[in-house]
C-alpha cells in the first residue's frame, strides 16, 4: 500500500493500535469520508491535518460513535479495527458506550459540566457505577495530578469547573477524560479557543500523556502538529492525501498536494 | 459611488446626495421619537394596572382591617363572615389552598418533569413534534371542563376505591389541577433542558455515559433555573386556580389538612361572595378584598422566589 511509504523507520517498534480500513461516511447524502484508511499506533501522538470541511473532525468522532448522536449520520462501509480485540468498533452490535469508556474525548470548546472541580472529574468514574469515596479520591486525585492541574484546585476541589479559567477548563476536561484510563483520547482541536500560555501547557501535557494512552488530536495549527505529533495525516475533501511520520510529512511530503497546504500556499 | 470615481484626486465627495439624506435622518428621527412614545405608553400601561390593582386591593382591605384586627384575622381559626357571631381567620382558607396546592403540585411536578425529560432527551423528532401540541392542549381546556370532570368523573372513580370520600372534595379537585398545570410544568422545564449546549450533552456522551445518566447528571443540573421557574409558575398556577376548586371540592370554609374532605380556598371563597347577593360595603363584601391581598402577596411572594432562583442558578454556558 502507497500509505507505507517511508512509515518503516518510524513505525519501528511502534505496536498498532487502532486501524481506519476503507471508512465510508455520509452526512444524509453528503460524503463526507472516502475510504479513508490510515493507522493508529499505540501510545503515539497522530495528528490530523486540512482545511475546513475535509473530514478529519468527523473520522476523529467516528473513533467513539460521536455521530450516533444525531439522525442522518451514516456509517456506510469500511471500519475503525480496534487493536488488541481486533473488532470493528464502528459495528452495528458494538455498544457505542462500551467504545465511549475506552475511547474518550477533549473537545474543542472547554465543556466542563455545570458540577465542582471535583465531580468534574469524578464522572466519567460515577457513570462505570464507581460508588467508594475513597477510590474516587484517589482516582480524581491522580487525574488532576496527571492533568497538571492538582497543584492549582487542591484547595479548592468544591468549587464550579466554570469558575476556571480556559485553560484551565481545557485541563479539567483532560482530567475527565483521563480519570477512567481510557486506551485512547481524542483531541478535538483543543488549543483553538485558548491564549498562545494555554495552548503551551496543554501541549505539553498532551506530550506527557502518550506515555500511557494513544493520542489522536485534530488541530489547524501546523506547527502543533510539527511540534507535538509522531504521526501526520493530511486529509482534504474526505480522502486521506498522505499519511506518514511527522518529519517527513513537514519536511518530505510525498505528495504535491500535501506540500502546498504545509508550506501555506494552500489553505 | 459613482463621485468616487468622478473624483479621484481624493478630495471629499461633498454633493446632493450628503444634504438630502441629513434632512431624512432628521425626520427618522421624530417618527422614532414617536414609536419609541408609543412603545412606552404600551409598556406603561402594564405597569399602571399593576399598581391599580394592587391600590385597590390594599384600600379596601384597608377598610376591612379598621374592622377586624390583624391578629384575629391570621390566628382566628374559624371563618364565618357571613354569620351572625362573624369569624374571619384566614387560616381556613389558606389551608384549603395549600392543601389543593400540594396535591396538584405531588401530581404536576413529578409527571411534569418527567416528560420532559422524555420529550426533550429521549423522544424523537417526530414523536416531540406529535406530542408536544397535544401536551399544550391539556393546558388550553377551559378550566370549568376540568371541574366538572373531577366532580362527575373522577371522584365517582376515588368514591368506588375509598368509600367515605365525600362528594365535595379537596382531593379529586387538586388531582385534576394538578393535570391542568402538567403542560406548564413540562413545556417550560424542556424548553430550559433543551436550551442546555449540545456541548455539555457530548462531553457526557465521550465519558461513556448513557442518556438516563446525562439526562439526569449533566442536563437536569444545567437546567435548573429554568426547571426551577417552571415549577414555581406551576405553583401559582395551583395556588390562583379558582373553577375547579368551586365546582369539585365544595365551598364550606374547612380548617383541614386532609385533602379527603371538602374545603373553600381562598379563591373560590372569593367567587362565592362575590357572585352572591351581599350588600358592597358590608364587612362580609369588604372581605374579598383581604382574601385576594393575601392571594396577591402569596403568588407575589412566590414570583420573587422564581426571580431569585433564576439569579441565583442562571447557567453561563
Amino acid at each position: 500500500m502507497q500509505i507505507q511509504t517511508g512509515l518503516e523507520a518510524g513505525v519501528e517498534g511502534a505496536l498498532l493500535k487502532a486501524d481506519v480500513r476503507d471508512l465510508d461516511f455520509y452526512y444524509g447524502s453528503f460524503h463526507a469520508l472516502k475510504r479513508v484508511t490510515m493507522p493508529v499506533y499505540d501510545r503515539k501522538v497522530t495528528a490530523l491535518i486540512g482545511p475546513s470541511g475535509c473530514g478529519k473532525s468527523t473520522l476523529l468522532r467516528c473513533f467513539n460513535r460521536m455521530h450516533d448522536l444525531y439522525p442522518g449520520n451514516k456509517y456506510a462501509g469500511g471500519g475503525i479495527v480496534l487493536q488488541p480485540d481486533n473488532t470493528n468498533l464502528l459495528s452495528p452490535d458494538v455498544d457505542p458506550i462500551e467504545v465511549r469508556m475506552r475511547i474518550s474525548m477533549v473537545f474543542q470548546k472547554p465543556n466542563p459540566f455545570p458540577k465542582s472541580i471535583y465531580e468534574n472529574v469524578a464522572y466519567s468514574l460515577r457513570v462505570r457505577g464507581m460508588r467508594n469515596k475513597n477510590e474516587l479520591d484517589d482516582r480524581v486525585e491522580a487525574a488532576l495530578k496527571g492533568a497538571a492541574l492538582w497543584n492549582e484546585v487542591s484547595n479548592r476541589l468544591n468549587e464550579l469547573g466554570a469558575n476556571l479559567s480556559g485553560g484551565q477548563q481545557q485541563r479539567l476536561c483532560i482530567a475527565r477524560a483521563l480519570a477512567s484510563d481510557p486506551e485512547i483520547i481524542l483531541f478535538d482541536e483543543p488549543t483553538s479557543a485558548l491564549d498562545p500560555i494555554a495552548t503551551a501547557s496543554i501541549e505539553e501535557l498532551v506530550t506527557e500523556l502518550k506515555e500511557k494512552v494513544t493520542i489522536l488530536i485534530v488541530t489547524h495549527n501546523m506547527q502543533q502538529a510539527a511540534r507535538i505529533s509522531d504521526f501526520t495525516a493530511y486529509m482534504y475533501l474526505g480522502e486521506m492525501v498522505e499519511f506518514g511520520v511527522t518529519d517527513q510529512i513537514f519536511i518530505k511530503p510525498t505528495k504535491k498536494a500535501t506540500e502546498d497546504y504545509i508550506t501555506g500556499r494552500f489553505g | 459611488m459613482s463621485a468616487n470615481a468622478s473624483a479621484p484626486s481624493g478630495s471629499l465627495p461633498i454633493g446632493k446626495g450628503v444634504s438630502d439624506r441629513l434632512s431624512k435622518k432628521a425626520s427618522r428621527h421624530v417618527k422614532e421619537r414617536i414609536i419609541e412614545f408609543l412603545l412606552f405608553c404600551a409598556a406603561a400601561f402594564s405597569v399602571f394596572v399593576t399598581v391599580a390593582i394592587v391600590w385597590v386591593l390594599v384600600k379596601e382591605s384597608w377598610v376591612f382591617f379598621e374592622h377586624v384586627p390583624l391578629s384575629d384575622f391570621l390566628f382566628d381559626t374559624q371563618w364565618t363572615p357571613l354569620f351572625d357571631d362573624a369569624h374571619y381567620g384566614i387560616m381556613v382558607l389558606l389551608s384549603g389552598t395549600i392543601t389543593s396546592s400540594g396535591v396538584a403540585l405531588l401530581v404536576a411536578i413529578p409527571l411534569g418533569t418527567i416528560i420532559a425529560l422524555y420529550l426533550s432527551e429521549f423522544a424523537g423528532f417526530k414523536v416531540r413534534e406529535i406530542a408536544k401540541p397535544f401536551l399544550e392542549l391539556l393546558g388550553g381546556v377551559p378550566t370549568i371542563v376540568y371541574g366538572y370532570f373531577a366532580l362527575t368523573f373522577l371522584t365517582p372513580i376515588l368514591q368506588s376505591i375509598y368509600p367515605d370520600l365525600p362528594g365535595f372534595n379537596l382531593l379529586s379537585a387538586g388531582l385534576v389541577m394538578g393535570i391542568m398545570i402538567i403542560p406548564y410544568v413540562a413545556s417550560l422545564s424542556e424548553d430550559a433542558m433543551r436550551a442546555v449546549p449540545m456541548a455539555l450533552r457530548e462531553g457526557s456522551y465521550a465519558m461513556g455515559a448513557t442518556r438516563l445518566q446525562t439526562a439526569l447528571w449533566v442536563v437536569t443540573p444545567a437546567a435548573t433555573s429554568g426547571i426551577a421557574s417552571a415549577y414555581i409558575l406551576g405553583i401559582s398556577r395551583a395556588v390562583g386556580e379558582t373553577m375547579i376548586l368551586a365546582v369539585a371540592a365544595g365551598m364550606q370554609p374547612n380548617l383541614t389538612f386532609n385533602p379527603t374532605e371538602p374545603g373553600a380556598t381562598i379563591t373560590s371563597y372569593i367567587v362565592q361572595v362575590a357572585l352572591g347577593d351581599l350588600p358592597h360595603g358590608s364587612i362580609g363584601y369588604q372581605t374579598i378584598f383581604a382574601a385576594g391581598l393575601t392571594l396577591l402577596l402569596m403568588t407575589l411572594a412566590f414570583n420573587l422566589l422564581g426571580y431569585w432562583l433564576r439569579k441565583r442558578f442562571r447557567e453561563v454556558y
